[in-house]
């Protein structure tokens, strides 16, 4: 199977990106070392391809009943210029996807993850009944960079035009503006814990716009490797990893993004209201592992003698120093002193709070020794 | 790839410095490149028995983990408490300040079975290095 290039892909070679495939799409894992790609965003500024993310826009009379009807969370309460973390949920209530949703002037515009591009659009599709509203997928005509970092609105601000401005645009919002001249929807979402944006410019004026920012020296390509370690110690899950079709957003932390009251009843709604009043069987956590192993995908968290859960996610945090890791226990399970199961050794962990990283409450975390 | 003319090697990219019953071990500059974003190390400690072609220890990087074969078999004498502690000296010398273990060797015929450096430049040429 051949995989898409995105439409930086020219630049990434330059580069000498080190790519891989993933999900249909040749990505640049990493430019130079993913520690210091992570620590480039923390300190300064990253800029990222997302090209492979699905870009998909509703529009008609009953675009908002359609949406509605299949995301959690509450779409009559997103203004024009606003966008809301959501899930679709199955009949189980469980999640085919977490996605951004954001409401244009004229249409409803949402990211999907490159995973399930296709089964979302198969999923709405299958959901549409007769409703008159229309879906494009726009995931090649339109491209999307993110730039992430302390900086990245000193870096962006001169360059970039949009109403409202750029420094006063808040969190999840969305406004449509010029980027070195370039038309593009711009909005202040991320992925990494720190402040930035997402911006989606047309696909053929994307690689201008890359080469462009990166003029500014402060600003570095940040590739999937350092958006992973970013993210995680964000405590943001990752579909596939520790979010997927059997695992429900109640049990997975994610309660802030479903709105069981709303008017619309949506996909899900009665499976989670019963989950909501009997209490999740089981919860994510976060553990910090008390030694130099770092846990992974499939491992086992134990408590004594007794296997309580399993890890999601885990790595080495770079900004902390230590490896951290996201997993699900049994909700009877007290936390605390934990024990995590790596390669055939009992290793030491403790469950901390999420998220691990906060830009806005310094906690104790220390960096790297070398 | 640099591959020092001195040392023997393996095809899992450790280097082996003999000098007399006792061997010096590391991990050559390929395996090191490949890895990449080092981690964690975890090496025996000293008075551990290592078997050759047996896991003596490992080396994580932020997406891998890798396991360390000794090349021969014998007694660890010393462990380089300093790398352990700065992995950088691992990427920025891995054939000096980056070394491993110190081991007394048990059978000294052993060393017969290790690759040449050709042998081994050889192999990374297989590999597309």
């Amino acid at each position: 199977m051949t995989m898409l290039l995105t439409a930086l892909h020219p630049a990434h070679e330059e580069a000498g990106a080190q790519l891989v495939d993933f999900h249909g799409w040749r990505m640049p894992l990493r430019y130079r070392t993913i520690a210091d790609e992570h620590h480039q965003v923390r300190r300064s500024a990253g800029i990222f391809d997302l090209c492979h993310m699905a870009r998909i826009e509703i529009d008609g009379a009953d675009s908002g009943g359609w949406v509605d009807h299949l995301i959690t969370n509450d779409l009559g309460a997103i203004a024009v210029g606003q966008a809301r973390y959501s899930l679709i949920t199955n009949e189980r209530g469980g999640i085919i996807d977490d996605i951004v949703v954001y409401r244009l002037p004229r249409s409803l515009f949402i990211i999907a993850n490159a995973a399930n591009r296709t089964r979302v659009i198969r999923w709405f599709e299958d959901h549409k009944g007769t409703r008159r509203a229309a879906m494009r997928d726009r995931t090649m005509e339109l491209s999307m960079l993110a730039i992430q970092g302390p900086l990245s609105a000193e870096i962006l601000g001169p360059h970039l035009r949009c109403d409202p401005p750029l420094d006063s645009l808040k969190y999840y919002r969305a406004a449509s503006g010029t980027l070195f001249g370039v038309e593009v929807l711009v909005a202040r979402t991320g992925y990494t814990g720190e402040v930035g944006y997402e911006v989606f410019p047309p696909a053929d004026q994307a690689l201008t716009i890359w080469r462009s920012v990166l003029q500014d020296g402060r600003i570095a390509p940040i590739g999937l490797g350092a958006r992973d370690t970013l993210r995680l110690e964000a405590g943001m899950p990752l579909y596939g990893n520790d979010i997927d079709e059997q695992t429900n957003p109640l049990e997975a932390g994610l309660e802030f993004a479903v709105k069981l009251e709303k008017e619309a009843a949506f996909v899900g709604r009665d499976a989670l209201r019963r989950i909501a009043a009997e209490g999740p069987s089981r919860r994510r956590v976060g553990l910090r592992i008390l030694g130099p192993k770092v846990a992974r995908h499939g491992m086992s968290i134990l408590d004594g003698d007794r296997v309580v859960g399993r890890v999601t996610s885990g790595a080495p945090s770079p900004t902390l120093g230590y490896p951290i890791a996201m997993g699900y226990v049994d909700a009877g399970s007290t936390g605390g002193r934990l024990d995590v199961e790596i390669r055939g050794t009992r290793v030491p962990a403790e469950e901390v709070p999420l998220p691990f990283y906060s830009r806005t409450r310094r906690s104790s975390g220390r960096t790297r020794r070398s | 790839m640099v591959v020092p003319k001195d040392l023997k090697y393996t095809p899992t990219h450790e280097w082996i410095r003999i000098e007399g019953d006792r061997a010096t071990v590391g991990i050559t500059d390929f395996a090191v490149a490949e890895l990449a974003d080092l981690a964690f190390l975890e090496l025996p400690a000293r008075g551990a028995v290592v078997e050759r072609g047996e896991r003596f220890g490992e080396i994580e990087s932020v997406k891998t983990v890798a396991d360390l074969i000794a090349p021969l078999s014998g007694e660890v004498l010393e462990v380089n408490g300093a790398v352990s502690e700065n992995l950088d000296l691992l990427s920025d010398s891995p054939y000096g300040d980056g070394w491993l273990i110190r081991i007394r060797m048990r059978d000294p015929s052993e060393v017969e079975s290790l690759l040449g450096a050709e042998a081994y430049e050889r192999e990374l040429e297989h590999k597309g290095a």
